[in-house]
């Protein structure tokens, strides 16, 4: 256990404010004036895509989790927006470079870091969510050509993106596992229809994709034909990694404890409800546990299992901070959309809701608890059923 | 940076679980619990042997002159072998009572024998840190000790007694009128009341050596709970591969399965909160009390949880005597209430920072 920070890593952490003082004026209210400029000024400096190699368009540099660290800590600490964290840059991106051939790396890694080309995910079918594997969606080939007919589900930002890295079905006469293939598509080829997904928010962050007679070339398969499932697993890998994230955790409690301390009911402050502290208090154990586990996450090698709870733990957590919140506002905290009594714009409502979509999204709660007694723990999986 | 332990910390957490594997076995706590034992003293000898109660004081009296989160390694590894032994109140409590608050003179006489096991001691602070009960509490003046106190740490047979009066004052003493045994659930250690009769005791320092106390009380408290819960995670994992129903192992259900990985994801995270808590009892000073607090209460929900539900997964036999994990259930009891339960410990720990009168 030592925490102290080397003089280097401190050198190195003042050259993040000093960097983030001196360009103040490029970012307000978190969010940055030219989006665009704003990424490839963090690309330059190392504030973003810092491992991916320079000839990817990355800036280069040694993966080092603490500098990664004190960046992420010095951004939020300057309200300073942070580089695109979208799924190209987080899942795309790395995916590519650890099993891209160089032709696709050189193609799309850059232009996906410099947010030019925005990605969404079609992994999930209406018959396949957890049983990922049994996903249906044909691509037969024609000459040159994958034709690929099917739907996805949960597709986030489908609305929005250039294209999509999609699991289809190439083999169908091979078990479930190795008839899958993972593959490239451009959202504007005919025959692809996107309708947004309304949910229980109100809001529509997912999407619907329909695909009819979609015409891909087979030159779009990502790390050879019928390995789609192992370089699936290489992106969900980095997926499992963004949610829960305890950074983002640790701001909600922030805002929570500051809602506790200002408002009041008959005059008395929240926070000075003993009912509603003590919960406070137990989620900012909760919090602190999470922070310190994320640490040794990042710095200790015997961690195994530590990383394994970070998904099911951080989710639910998060989910925890917005029902104390909305407890705490009471009637208040029912309000939701608009009005002159609603707090947050409905934040808290909004985010329960939501986050009960994440504790579900990218492997259920189940399927984690399946992952971390079957891999953490050394249980034995269920026996496989017959399939009919 | 690294939150991990060093190589030296992971030796010393090998080699304390290994010698506890040989002097603590379910056998010899069993014998300690059913035949009512003040003492241990084969055990104790044993990690005297390894240095253990001489672990935080300075090599100049004799000791090793650690920190505390070697401390809170040895209190997990005691929790995990539901070891009875002296060193909440011996190695730990009393000598940092001495180290913040005793004269010169104080601690040249005692460190040194502390450090090397020659004596023993417990300590008494339940009452200004946990509430006094039944009337309890003890006054200080002239030099002489009054009143009782509850739930005394390792007093009995104790060669010398680190006292709280009410109104938080230490005093050293080594003798009381009585020291008699309070019967819990938990058979692994020895709790006592404690009563001064114009009991001749020695003031320590007026500092605010008492808070520290209690923090690394809390946070070796935390620390012996986390062990025991670690211990009912792998009894019950261990069960759950072993034990067959239906024709299937039941770690094959995931009714069973998943209270298994509820329990490590509780636990996991809670391993990293008390670390913490411990290395901030040595170098982040301002964060001390707070994160004590917490790993107190923290600990104390887990525990709970983990100790039933590890239970629930032996099924018949776990709730059985022959079985012995209730042993881990109760200390784990025992550890939630004393000096103090999760409400009261989380109502100091808004206090610590300014959300709370």
């Amino acid at each position: 256990m030592d925490l102290t920070l080397t003089p280097e890593l401190e050198a190195f952490r003042d050259e993040v404010r000093a960097f983030l003082e001196a360009h103040r004026s490029e970012y307000e209210a978190g969010q940055p004036k030219d989006a665009r400029a704003w990424q490839r000024l963090l690309i330059e400096n190392g504030y973003a895509a810092r491992t991916i190699p320079k000839a990817y368009g990355g800036y280069g540099a040694e993966p080092d989790v603490l500098k990664t660290r004190i960046i992420a800590e010095a951004f939020i600490a300057a309200g300073a927006p942070p580089g695109i964290a979208n799924q190209g840059v987080s899942m795309l991106a790395p995916t590519l470079l650890e099993v891209g051939s160089e032709e696709q790396k050189t193609r799309w890694i850059g232009p996906t870091l410099r947010g030019e080309v925005v990605w969404c995910q079609g992994y999930s079918e209406p018959g396949a969510g957890s049983d990922l594997a049994a996903l249906q969606t044909r691509a037969v080939e024609d000459g040159a050509d994958f034709v690929i007919t099917g739907s996805k589900i949960w597709t986030s930002t489908a609305h929005l993106a250039d294209m999509m890295f999609c699991l289809v079905r190439t083999e169908p006469e091979k078990p479930k596992h190795e008839g899958i293939s993972y593959v490239l598509i451009p959202m504007d080829t005919p025959g692809i229809e996107v309708r947004p997904l309304k949910t229980m928010t109100g809001g529509a962050e997912f999407n619907e994709v329909f695909f009819t007679d979609v015409r891909v070339p087979q030159a779009n398969v990502v790390g050879g034909r019928g390995r789609g499932w192992i370089v699936a697993n290489t992106t969900l890998k980095h997926e499992r990694g963004m949610l829960g994230d305890p950074n983002a955790t640790e701001a909600r409690l922030a805002a929570l404890i500051e809602l506790m301390r200002t408002e009041t009911v008959d005059g008395q402050r929240l926070i000075d409800d003993p009912a509603l502290r003590d919960r406070l208090m137990q989620l900012q154990a909760r919090v602190l546990s999470m922070k310190f586990n994320g640490l040794r996450v990042m710095t200790d090698e015997t961690a195994g299992l530590a990383r394994l709870i970070v998904k099911l733990q951080g989710c639910e957590l998060n989910h925890q901070i917005a029902a104390l919140a909305i407890d705490a506002l009471g009637e208040l905290g029912v309000l939701y959309h608009d009005g002159p009594h609603l707090r947050a714009g409905g934040r808290w409502q909004w985010n329960y809701m939501f986050d009960l979509g994440l504790i579900i999204g990218g492997g259920t709660a189940q399927i984690q608890k399946n992952i971390i007694a079957e891999r953490g723990l050394g249980l034995p999986r269920e026996p496989k059923t017959v399939e009919g | 940076m690294r939150f991990a332990l060093s190589e030296d910390q992971v030796l010393l957490q090998d080699s304390l679980t290994k010698a506890l594997a040989e002097l603590a076995p379910l056998d010899r706590v069993r014998r300690f619990a059913d035949e009512g034992e003040r003492s241990a003293p084969d055990i104790w000898a044993g990690l005297i042997e390894l240095g253990l109660p001489g672990l935080l004081i300075p090599e100049e009296h004799g000791g090793l002159g650690l920190g505390l989160v070697e401390a809170a390694l040895a209190a997990q590894a005691l929790g995990r072998a539901v070891a009875p032994t002296p060193f909440l109140g011996s190695a730990v409590l009393a000598p940092l009572a001495l180290m913040a608050a005793g004269s010169r003179e104080q601690q040249a006489r005692w460190l040194p024998r502390l450090a090397a096991g020659a004596v023993t001691a417990g300590v008494a602070i339940h009452e200004p840190v946990a509430g006094a009960r039944d009337g309890a509490g003890v006054a200080a003046e002239g030099g002489r000790l009054n009143g009782r106190t509850l739930f005394a740490i390792g007093a009995a047979g104790a060669d010398l007694l680190i006292v709280a009066d009410r109104a938080g004052g230490l005093h050293l003493a080594q003798q009381a009128e009585a020291v008699e045994p309070m019967s819990t659930i938990d058979a692994t250690r020895r709790v006592t009341e404690i009563i001064f009769r114009d009991t001749p005791a020695e003031p320590l320092a007026s500092n605010r050596a008492l808070e520290r106390l209690r923090d690394a009380a809390w946070t070796m408290i935390a620390a012996d709970t986390l062990g025991a819960c670690e211990a009912m995670l792998e009894k019950a994992v261990a069960y759950a591969r072993e034990r067959r129903q239906f024709g299937r192992v039941i770690g094959s259900f995931q009714a069973v399965k998943h209270l298994c990985a509820e329990m490590a994801a509780e636990i996991e995270p809670t391993r990293a909160l008390v670390w913490y808590a411990a290395y901030a009892f040595d170098h982040a000073p301002d964060e001390a009390s707070l994160m004590a607090a917490h790993a107190k209460a923290h600990t104390s929900e887990i525990g709970r949880f983990v100790a039933r539900t590890a239970t629930e997964v032996h099924g018949g036999i776990g709730i059985t005597d022959l079985l012995g994990l209730h042993y881990w259930f109760k200390r784990i009891g025992l550890n939630r209430q004393l000096l103090g339960g999760p409400e009261r410990v989380r109502a100091i720990a808004a206090q610590l920072q300014g959300l709370a009168a």
